[in-house]
This record gives C-alpha cells, structure tokens and sequence, in this order.
C-alpha cells in the first residue's frame, strides 16, 4: 500500500520531467511559439478564399489517381495476405515453426510505416503510382494476413470436419468449411484497410510516389496556401466519402452474415 | 510489372554480408553510424512521446463536451465536428504546413502529431465518457459540484482506465509517425532514412529499418503491458 502510494507521484514526477525535458530538446522557447503562431494565422488568412488555381480537372484526375493506387493497393494486399493468412492460422498449418516465421513476417512487415516502403519503392521502380501501389500494399499485406490468421483461428472446425467427412481432400475442406465462414469478417477488415489506403495514399505523392500529394508538396513549396486550402478540402471530401461508402457497405455485410 | 525484379534487387541489395568468421567485425560495420541513429531515435520516441501527452490533453479537455450524454447537442455536434477535421488532415500534411510555420525541426512534427492525436483521442474518450454511469455525476451536482467538478469527480474516475488505455495505443501508433516525420524536415530518424535511401547507401537504408522494427517492437511490447495492467486494474 505505502508503495503504491509513494508510487504513482513518482511516475507522475518523471512523466512530467520527461515532457519538460522533451520540450526543451525541441526548442520550444515562448518566442518561437508565438511567432509560429504568428505566421500561421497569417497563413490560414492567406487560405482563404480557396482556389483550384485554374486546373481543377487536373487535381481531380491527381485525386483520382490516389483513389485509385488505394483500391489497387488494397487488392494485391488482400490476393498476397490470403495464402499467407492461411500459412500462419494454426488450425490449417500444423507446423509450429513454420507459423512462428510467417508471424513474424507479417510484424516485420507491419512495423514499417507506407512512407518509408513508398521511399524505398520509388527508389527501387521508380517515380510514379506503380511505387505508391506495392508501398500500400506491403505493410497492409501484414496487417491483413495477422487478421485474417486470427478470425481462421477462431473460426468453428465442425463445419471443417463435416466437408472432410464428406470426402473432400483439404483444400476444399479449407475452401468450403473455413473461408465461408470467416469471409464476412474478412471483408469488414478489407474494408477498413481500404479506408486507411484513401487517406494514406494522399500523403504519398509528396515523396514521388503517385498521386494528390504531390501537387499539394508543390503548393506548399510555392507558397500557394489558397490551392493548399483547396487540396486539403478535396482529400477531406474523398476521405469524407470513402468512409460513408465503406460503412454503408460494413453494414450490409454484418446484416447479411 | 518490369519493376518488380528491379525491386527485388534493391531489396537484396540492403541485405549486409555477415560473415560467420569475423561476425561481430562486419555487424559493427553495418551499424557504423550505431550511436548517432539511436540519438536520433531517442528523438523520435520523445517526439511521440510530446505528441502524445499534449494532444491527450487537448482530447481530455475537449472530450467532456463532446460526449452526447454530458453537452447539449449542438455544443457536442461542434466539437465533434473540429475533432473529425483534426484527424482527417494526414499528419504529414499538416507537418509540411507547420515546419513552414515554425521551422525544420522537431518541434513542427511534435505538434503535428499532437494535432492528429487530439482528434483521433477526443473522439475515443468522449465515447468512453459516454458509457460511464451518470449517477455519480449526480451525487457531484447534488453536493454542489460545478458542471467542471461533476465532470472531474463524478465522470473521470469511471473512464480513467479507457483514458489510458487508449492514450498508450495511441503512442504506439505515433512512434510509427514520428519515425517517418524527418522526411519532410520535422525531426526524428526519417531525415536520416530519407538521407540514405537518396544516396543509395543500401546498407544504411537496412541497418536504420533494423533499428526502427526493433524499437517498435519493443514500443508495442512495453504498452502491450502497461494496457493490460491498466485495464486488470479495472476490473
């Protein structure tokens, strides 16, 4: 009890250094906030009114092409997360080494945030959404192959047994007994990973790989915050859309299953 | 499709040779610039971690008000509204904007976490406020607590372990963010990642994502268990 008491105000103490200590590092003396502050209200006056700069149907095909490297992205995840999903559930794979190396595949790859795979893409393929699309889809192979595992494990074997009983060799066991029952999930999280890619596949342009982005690096560059403005409402609209989109659908799923 | 075999060769490219025979002399060679990039992580675990605390607060704050069973509606539809625009703007977007306003450095990309992370927070909290049973923020109004007082004593106290649990997966997902900020100058590792990855320093570009998967990991492991004990404690 003593300890716990003396505890808690101890952490509390060493929390609040570390901030303190954290700010100082970051060089956060009063005058440069409130100069900040200063020049980003004068931006956010220069905002306004927003203005396509006369090349709307420009920025919208840019919007377009990140939609568009999303859905790609999201597809080659979901067609290379399957089999591996598969690879790593225990009830389909017996082999405890096996599961353990494809597991800690799917963290490696999701350890790694899009940017620094759209980094090494556009490195790797070069400039342009091709890069954008595997830098999507690459951790998201990850995330979806660890979900995916997860809900065919705790799937229900009866339904496995019986198509086995009728004689069907594995993989159709897998086919008909497993993936029925687990595809409304996994299309939930599909889903999902398909919002995620909308909004990340907006930022990517800015380091060379397809899309919005870099036209909105580019604004930003010239100092043209009235189409930054513009940008920033376009991205807000698309990701606004996809998501209602995406839950309308969620929901017809989760009333059907 | 002609990339993916120039993307393979990248990929095995950034593989180091380790040799068995003189291992530990081709590992200190790998991780040559070791104590520079693990300064640098310390940054950005400290700029997730700034991030985090600050925009917490702001969530907290803003929270209150927007949970539908303690604001009147129209107070809880305006907040709700700011806080979906806080998370919408990507974090790198807003990065960009504010290492114009406050220059390269960390400081820009800590508040454009801090941003994000108020939005993404509030919205969580104020739900978790809402699931807390309204009966002792009665007892508080019923003592004479002020609308501020039955929000601290009657409300916080039932939603404190949610709070928390939700802040420390939101510093998980932030130093995932922090580490790519330097790419557009706001501190952190990702300066010296993009650096490498620019000069083709293949083997750099390995030895940094080593650091940052390992420091991750350890990251996720660390709040893993800090959640659990704060959620048992709930129970």
């Amino acid at each position: 009890m003593m300890k716990s008491r003396l505890a808690t105000p101890l952490v509390f103490g060493f929390l609040l250094l570390l901030l303190i200590g954290g700010l100082w590092r970051m060089d956060a003396s009063p005058e440069r906030i409130f100069n900040g502050l200063t020049k980003l209200g004068w931006l956010v006056a220069l905002m306004w009114p927003p203005s396509a700069g006369g090349v709307l149907p420009e920025l919208l095909l840019s919007l377009l092409e990140s939609l568009a490297m999303a859905f790609l992205g999201t597809v080659l995840a979901v067609v290379v997360a399957l089999p591996l999903a598969l690879l790593g559930a225990g009830n389909v794979i017996g082999n405890v080494l096996l599961r353990f190396s494809v597991r800690r595949l799917y963290d490696g790859l999701r350890g790694i945030d899009t940017l620094i795979w759209a980094l090494i893409f556009v490195a790797a393929v070069g400039m342009g959404p091709f890069a954008g699309i595997l830098a999507l889809a690459v951790p998201d192979i990850g995330t979806l192959s660890k979900l995916f595992s997860e809900a065919l494990e705790s799937a229900d074997r009866r339904q496995v047994e019986a198509v086995r009983a009728a004689g069907a060799n594995r993989v159709l066991s897998v086919r008909l007994g497993l993936i029925p029952q687990v595809a409304p999930v996994m299309l939930s999280q599909i889903l999902y990973t398909l919002e995620s890619n909308a909004r990340s596949s907006t930022v990517l342009g800015i380091v060379g790989a397809g899309g919005i982005g870099l036209a909105l690096a580019d604004r930003i560059r010239i100092n043209n915050w009235d189409e930054v403005a513009f940008i920033v409402l376009l991205i807000l609209a698309m990701v606004a859309a996809i998501d209602f989109v995406s839950r309308r659908l969620r929901l017809k799923i989760i009333r059907a299953s | 499709m002609r990339g993916i075999p120039l993307a393979g060769d990248y990929i095995a490219g950034t593989i180091p040779r380790l040799r068995f025979e003189h291992f530990f002399a081709d590992l200190a060679y790998w991780m040559w610039g070791f104590t520079d990039w693990v300064l640098l992580l310390a940054d950005t675990l400290l700029i997730a971690y700034v991030g985090t605390v600050l925009g917490g607060v702001v969530a907290l704050l803003l929270s209150f008000p927007a949970a539908a069973t303690l604001a009147p509606p129209w107070v809880v539809s305006f907040i709700r509204r700011v806080l979906e625009f806080m998370r919408t703007v990507p974090t790198l977007v807003l990065a960009l904007i504010f290492v114009y306003a406050f220059g390269l450095g960390a400081f820009a990309g800590m508040l454009a976490i801090a941003v994000h992370t108020a939005g993404a927070l509030g919205k969580l909290f104020a739900e978790e406020h809402e699931n807390a049973s309204l009966a002792q923020m009665e007892a508080v109004r019923a003592a004479g607590g002020s609308w501020a007082a039955q929000m601290r004593f009657g409300i916080f106290p039932q939603s404190l372990p949610g709070v928390l649990s939700y802040g420390l997966l939101r510093f998980e997902i932030n130093v995932r963010e922090a580490s790519v900020l330097g790419i557009v100058g706001a501190g952190g590792i990702g300066e010296e990642l993009y650096l490498a990855v620019r000069q083709f320093e293949y083997q750099d570009i390995s030895a940094i994502l080593v650091l940052i998967l390992a420091t991750v990991a350890a990251i996720d492991l660390l709040c893993g268990r800090l959640r659990r004990r704060v959620l048992g404690s709930a129970a």
